[in-house]
């Protein structure tokens, strides 16, 4: 990793020479129990080098045990882990080169910010001049190098956050650990942060896994996002696919907003709100079983027209900028909701019977779940 | 003991707007009297010791007692030998807590409540029975030296030592710096020394003044031991010149409360030294 010279400030865009790419990460069979608690339950990954892929879950889905068996913090029951093809049993944490960023406090409260970034390279044995001049470069990358004597407690949560990214890079680590280092930032930060870590992630290329329980921080800052449920991995996919065809149902309403809508399985598909429409992904074939139906607000959409797939009464409206998300009561008690362009429904009054047509060409269907009708996935 | 009266004095200022009101008229009269009561005990104590070691043979003021102290017979060796122990035990004491504490506190939290319990024995335990037990089983090597006074004193340094070094333990979040260190590269041992102790720096001056307290003060077991420590010799020679012992008495009681005072303020400048840092 090369860095570039002094800057009076953090130029993000300037274009950064990477000497080397990132290790590649092959995660195989990963098991770890904590008493009957299963955290990893054959936890497979392979990860490119230079990629950035996202491990996201609700708290105890073992995404922390993950990154930290693989910062080498926590021991296998059974299970490789392997960078650039070394396999890293029995290497202690102190020798495996990865920089980790914590979710907070992790500075060392009796050193600088310079000092807290040369420390790794103090530890490598490099020389005071030569690891305050690198020190300073990774300060100045993160946009701090005016904070450079200011110690952790005179320093903002996202400041203390930036020498933390700083000090992890500063040893140009096989592997970048972040777990969840924005949880603690208040969202205006948080957003910053976020856009600075993807984009100099992008110019050193360095492999990072990103742990996170906040499904937006996954899809917008990852190459790929591994959703893991109970120790193991639900699906691994870009952030597109994963949103737009997820594989599982709990894929599809941890990611996104998703209604549940009752349907009845046939022969050849589904049918939900009076339509036959294609199945895909695990659902049950045999026909006559009812199932709910999962489809998005924007794969929904309203029509006063006749013959709609579903009629009913708009219940409520909520302004999100260029679309407007609907709610429509459809039938006996079945709220769905429905995104629209904002211009379309500015006119439409609550109260006002509206048809609901579906636009998927296929559906994903989970088991039927009395009586909720839609589930708005954590935003954070 | 000057900080005691001191802390309750500014309490004691009630807003001007407040003055004058018949009920807080009422609480300031109680807390002068408790001020007065507490005040009171410590000082006239210290007065009388303070007025008897300046009162020579025929009832005149003279500094004899302590211009005297040096040339006593025994002063100097007590003294030397209290200090040496006061040395070795908190050495002793550092060694073994300070890594205990940082593994119990890292590795196994869940034994926190037991070593609570185990270190409070020593106090539980009367020094009496304590001194007596090791003397029945120390080895004879140890048994002739002073040292095994500041094996004995460790025992007793434990229970303080242990409770600062948790309270300093609690107040930062061990496991993240440790962590944070070990994968920058650092080995247990630099990380200790650089990240863990540093960060420690109170609880380990609050537990070095309590231990070097605790052996300068230490008199039963000396005593039994039969060895001439520090507080042995004061009781030895106040048969000989009880005006001479109330000055070393004296002398000792605010040589501590210097030595407490220089730490503490070394411990202030060091964390001003750090803000200075931070302007340039």
């Amino acid at each position: 990793m090369k860095v570039l010279g002094n800057r009076a400030k953090a130029d993000w865009s300037a274009p950064l020479p990477a000497e080397r790419a990132g290790a590649s990460v092959r995660l195989s069979g990963l098991r770890r129990s904590f008493g009957p608690t299963k955290a990893l339950n054959g936890l497979s990954l392979d990860i490119a080098p230079g990629e950035l892929v996202a491990l996201l879950g609700p708290s105890g889905c073992g995404k922390t045990t993950a990154l930290r068996v693989l910062a080498g913090f926590e021991t296998l029951d059974a299970g490789h882990v392997l960078v650039d093809g070394q396999d890293l049993a029995g290497t202690p944490a102190q020798k495996r080169d990865m920089g980790m960023v914590f979710q907070s406090y992790s500075l060392f409260p009796n050193m600088d910010a310079v000092d807290n970034v040369a420390f790794g390279l103090r530890m490598r044995g490099h020389a005071a001049r030569a690891r305050r001049d690198k020190a300073g470069e990774l300060l100045d990358l993160v946009g701090l190098a005016v904070e450079a004597k200011k110690f952790p407690h005179q320093m903002s949560g996202g400041q203390q956050q930036r020498v933390a990214l700083a000090r992890a890079l500063a040893i140009e680590p096989r592997v970048l650990l972040l777990d969840e280092p924005l949880s603690a930032l208040d969202a205006k930060v948080r957003l910053q942060l976020r856009q600075q870590i993807r984009s100099l992630q992008q110019r050193l290329q360095t492999t990072t896994v990103f742990v996170t329980h906040d499904q937006e921080e996954a899809l917008s800052i990852a190459d790929r996002v591994c959703v893991m449920r109970d120790g193991r991995i639900e699906q691994v996919d870009a952030p597109a696919d994963l949103y737009a065809r997820p594989a599982t149902p709990f894929v599809a309403e941890f990611v996104g907003t998703m209604n549940r809508i009752p349907g009845v399985t046939e022969s050849g598909g589904v049918r939900v709100l009076g339509r036959l429409l294609a199945m895909r992904g695990e659902g049950t074939t045999n026909p006559g079983v009812p199932v709910d139906v999962l489809v998005r607000p924007e794969a929904l959409s309203l029509s006063d027209a006749p013959g709609s797939d579903g009629r009913g009464i708009v219940t409520n409206k909520t302004f999100l900028g260029a679309v407007t998300r609907v709610q429509v009561l459809v039938e006996d008690g079945l709220g769905v909701q429905v995104d629209q362009p904002s211009e379309e429904v500015a006119t439409l009054a609550l109260g006002a019977p509206v048809g609901v047509f579906i636009a998927a060409p296929d559906v994903l269907t989970a088991e039927r779940r009395a009586p909720a009708a839609f589930h708005e996935a954590p935003s954070n | 003991m000057v900080a005691l009266v001191a802390e309750p004095l500014d309490e004691l200022e009630v807003p001007a707007e407040e003055e004058g009101t018949g009920k807080h008229r009422r609480i300031r009269w109680w807390r002068g009297i408790v001020l007065f009561a507490v005040g009171a005990y410590f000082i006239i104590p210290f007065y009388a010791a303070l007025r008897f070691s300046l009162e020579g043979s025929n009832g005149k003021f003279t500094l004899s007692a302590f211009t005297s102290i040096p040339s006593q017979p025994g002063f100097g060796a007590a003294f030397a030998l209290s200090v040496r122990l006061a040395v070795i035990t908190t050495v002793i004491t550092m060694v073994l807590m300070v890594p205990t504490a940082v593994y119990v506190h890292l590795r196994v939290p869940r034994l926190r409540r037991l070593f609570d319990g185990i270190t409070v024995l020593p106090i539980v335990i009367p020094p009496v029975v304590l001194i007596v037990g090791v003397l029945q089983v120390a080895p004879t090597v140890l048994k002739g030296t002073p040292d095994l006074l500041a094996l004995v004193y460790v025992v007793l340094a434990m229970p303080f030592v242990y409770r600062s070094l948790d309270a300093g333990l609690r107040a930062i979040d061990l496991k993240t710096l440790v962590e944070a260190s070990r994968s920058l590269g650092g080995r247990w041992s630099s990380t200790l020394l650089r990240v863990v102790l540093p960060n420690l720096r109170a609880a380990l001056l609050s537990a070095t003044i309590l231990t070097v307290a605790l052996v300068l003060g230490e008199f039963t077991m000396a005593s039994l031991d039969q060895y001439q420590t520090f507080p042995v010799w004061i009781v030895n020679f106040e048969q000989d010149d009880a005006h001479v012992s109330t000055a070393v008495s004296l002398l000792a009681l605010v040589g501590t409360w210097l030595l407490l005072l220089l730490i503490t303020s070394f411990d202030r400048r060091q964390s001003r030294r750090w803000l200075r840092k931070e302007s340039r």
